[in-house]
């Protein structure tokens, strides 16, 4: 096992701790030669009944690449990612994950996904490894291994010291960390993550930012981050603006700011939306 | 530590192996929640114990029970009504499970399940596999309290009756999971106590042999003929008693596969009630 430089204990500092044998396992350039999309969508369009929830959505985000979704509550994000997932069925368009259609070879696409809800989506009754048992076994992978993967994902995300606490009993920056740590287990090459910071403090929105990009840079993980919090956007991010299930811009997050004339992302995302006159909406 | 995420070169599709450690998690799972709540054990062997001890004594002069099939002797009401009381164990659990499915759904946990690269079906099937298992354990313990109540049926019986119980528990556990991807709250499941659970108890075998049914009320012995849980009851009476009902062992099979299809196409993103209310797995 790698040694692990523990950094979790220490006031204002992550609870994530950083693995040495991490760095340069799986280069950017790598991933990204091997000319696959992580992810592609297509022309997705998407109702509910006479409601338009996704007008004709089409982009693709590279593997090893950080891309947040952003839009106001009620832009479409979840029903984008309900797609993703297959919750829903695709009504128009195709969406792939690494070339595999999740509409006509779902368990191909994915086991190439790891997802984290906005919702909290643990067994509150179970204990933090059997959560990550029963996410093991869902992926088929067996006990042996997933005690192997659930102890290195825990010493990640430094909840070894709680691995046979009731998940009901961790706290909500604990709970979230949980979650990414079992999105990984099955070592996904995607990750969509739907507003993970949403009810959390500053100090564990900013560890879980901080080891969500380090899972990009390190492992070279494509990560799909939906928000509708401007301030988790960093300027050398991709992003992609939706708004009324529309998409308004794609790109770095300094070409869309510069694009648009704008000083920052809150304005740039104000002035797209036709917005920017109005106070409120954008935290 | 590394994340290995190569997995875009693994080989397609899943071995034999794969399939039996996701039913065994499932499997797992279920067990535990169920093992969690205690209270939940305790009420599925109160009811069926309440309607033995004191219903059933209640009424043991006043309800007459002639030599019918499977019986060869006349036998107590208690007797009688246990084949009733077990698959009424059966019922409540089925229930329960899509109880616990609404609730699943509601609270989102439900996606954790349906995001599972394993096909769909499959992920549903375990879950019903889950949801039979957590009733036999049920139906065992209530038979072994009912044998110090002599309830006493033959010592093979026992094992006969496994097969007559996993089929129905079955047939009982896919119609609740259909009638969970009908109902899209927990406020709404009242009514499916209301509107299910007791019209299907009431009006079955489970309690009154049907020929007295057909002497009081002709309309009412064919909605008990019409009725799924009659033949479940029956199945695993003859069962109980180390015998074959054929008939009612062709209705629960049939039962079952249609309900089963029906739950499996409720849950399909493409197909199902859900998808049309845009409400699969969870609240979007």
């Amino acid at each position: 096992m790698a040694r692990t430089v523990q950094v979790g204990e220490l006031p204002g500092v992550s609870p994530f701790r950083r693995t040495d044998a991490t760095i340069a396992h799986v280069s950017r350039e790598q991933l990204q030669s091997a000319g696959s999309a992580a992810l592609s969508v297509e022309g997705v369009s998407h109702s509910y009944g006479l409601r338009s929830a996704l007008k004709d959505l089409s982009f693709a985000i590279d593997p090893a690449t950080f891309t947040v979704l952003l839009g106001l509550n009620g832009a479409g994000k979840s029903t984008l990612f309900s797609l993703i997932t297959h919750l829903y069925a695709t009504q128009t368009g195709s969406i792939l994950i690494f070339d595999h259609d999740v509409g006509r070879a779902s368990g191909e696409a994915l086991r190439r996904l790891g997802v984290v809800f906005q919702s909290r989506t643990l067994d509150l009754d179970l204990t933090v490894m059997q959560n990550l048992a029963y996410h093991a076994a869902l992926h088929g992978i067996g006990s042996r291994e997933a005690r192997l993967r659930a102890g290195e994902a825990l010493e990640r995300v430094a909840l070894t010291d709680r691995m046979r606490d009731k998940a009901r009993s961790l706290s909500g920056g604990q709970m979230r960390r949980l979650e990414i740590a079992r999105a990984l287990l099955h070592r996904p090459p995607l990750l969509l993550l739907d507003e993970p910071t949403v009810g959390l403090d500053v100090d564990a929105r900013a560890d879980i930012l901080d080891h969500v990009h380090r899972l990009v840079a390190q492992d070279g993980v494509c990560v799909l981050w939906a928000t509708h919090l401007v301030d988790e956007i960093g300027t050398r991010d991709d992003v992609l603006v939706l708004h009324e299930g529309r998409l308004l811009a794609h790109g770095r997050a300094s070409k869309v700011i510069a694009d648009c004339g704008a000083q920052d992302v809150r304005t740039a995302f104000m002035r797209l939306t036709g917005r920017e006159r109005e106070t409120s909406g954008v935290p | 530590m590394t994340l290995d995420i190569a997995t875009h070169s693994q080989p397609p599709g899943f071995s034999i192996g794969q399939y039996a450690i996701c039913l065994r998690g499932i499997v797992w799972r279920e067990m535990l929640r169920f093992l969690h709540q205690r209270e939940r054990f305790a009420s599925a062997l109160v009811r069926p114990l309440v309607w033995l001890f004191i219903f059933a004594a209640g009424f043991r002069q006043v309800l007459g029970v002639s030599i019918i099939p499977p019986y060869e002797v006349y036998v107590l009401y208690e007797v009688f009504i246990t084949p009733g009381l077990i698959a009424m164990i059966q019922l409540f659990n089925g229930m329960q499970s899509s109880l616990s499915m609404v609730y699943d759904r509601e609270t989102g946990s439900m996606r954790t399940l349906l995001v599972s690269p394993l096909p769909r079906w499959f992920l549903l099937s375990s879950k019903l596999i889950a949801g039979t298992a957590i009733s036999l354990l049920q139906v065992y313990a209530f038979l072994a309290i009912a044998w110090f109540w002599e309830i006493e049926p033959p010592i093979v019986g026992y094992l006969t009756v496994l097969p007559a119980l996993i089929l129905s528990g079955l047939m009982l556990g896919s119609l609740g999971m259909l009638v969970s991807s009908l109902v899209k709250q927990m406020e709404n499941f009242a009514g499916v106590m209301n509107f299910l659970i007791f019209p299907m108890f009431f009006a079955s075998s489970a309690l009154y042999p049907l020929w007295r049914v057909r002497e009081s009320s002709p309309l009412l012995y064919y909605i008990c003929e019409l009725n799924p849980f009659t033949h479940a009851v029956e199945l695993i009476r003859f069962a109980l008693y180390a015998k074959l009902n054929p008939a009612a062992l062709g209705i629960v099979a049939a039962c079952t596969v249609v309900f089963m299809i029906g739950a499996i196409l409720a849950y399909d993103p493409a197909h199902g009630f859900r998808a049309r209310q845009g409400q699969t797995g969870g609240a979007a």
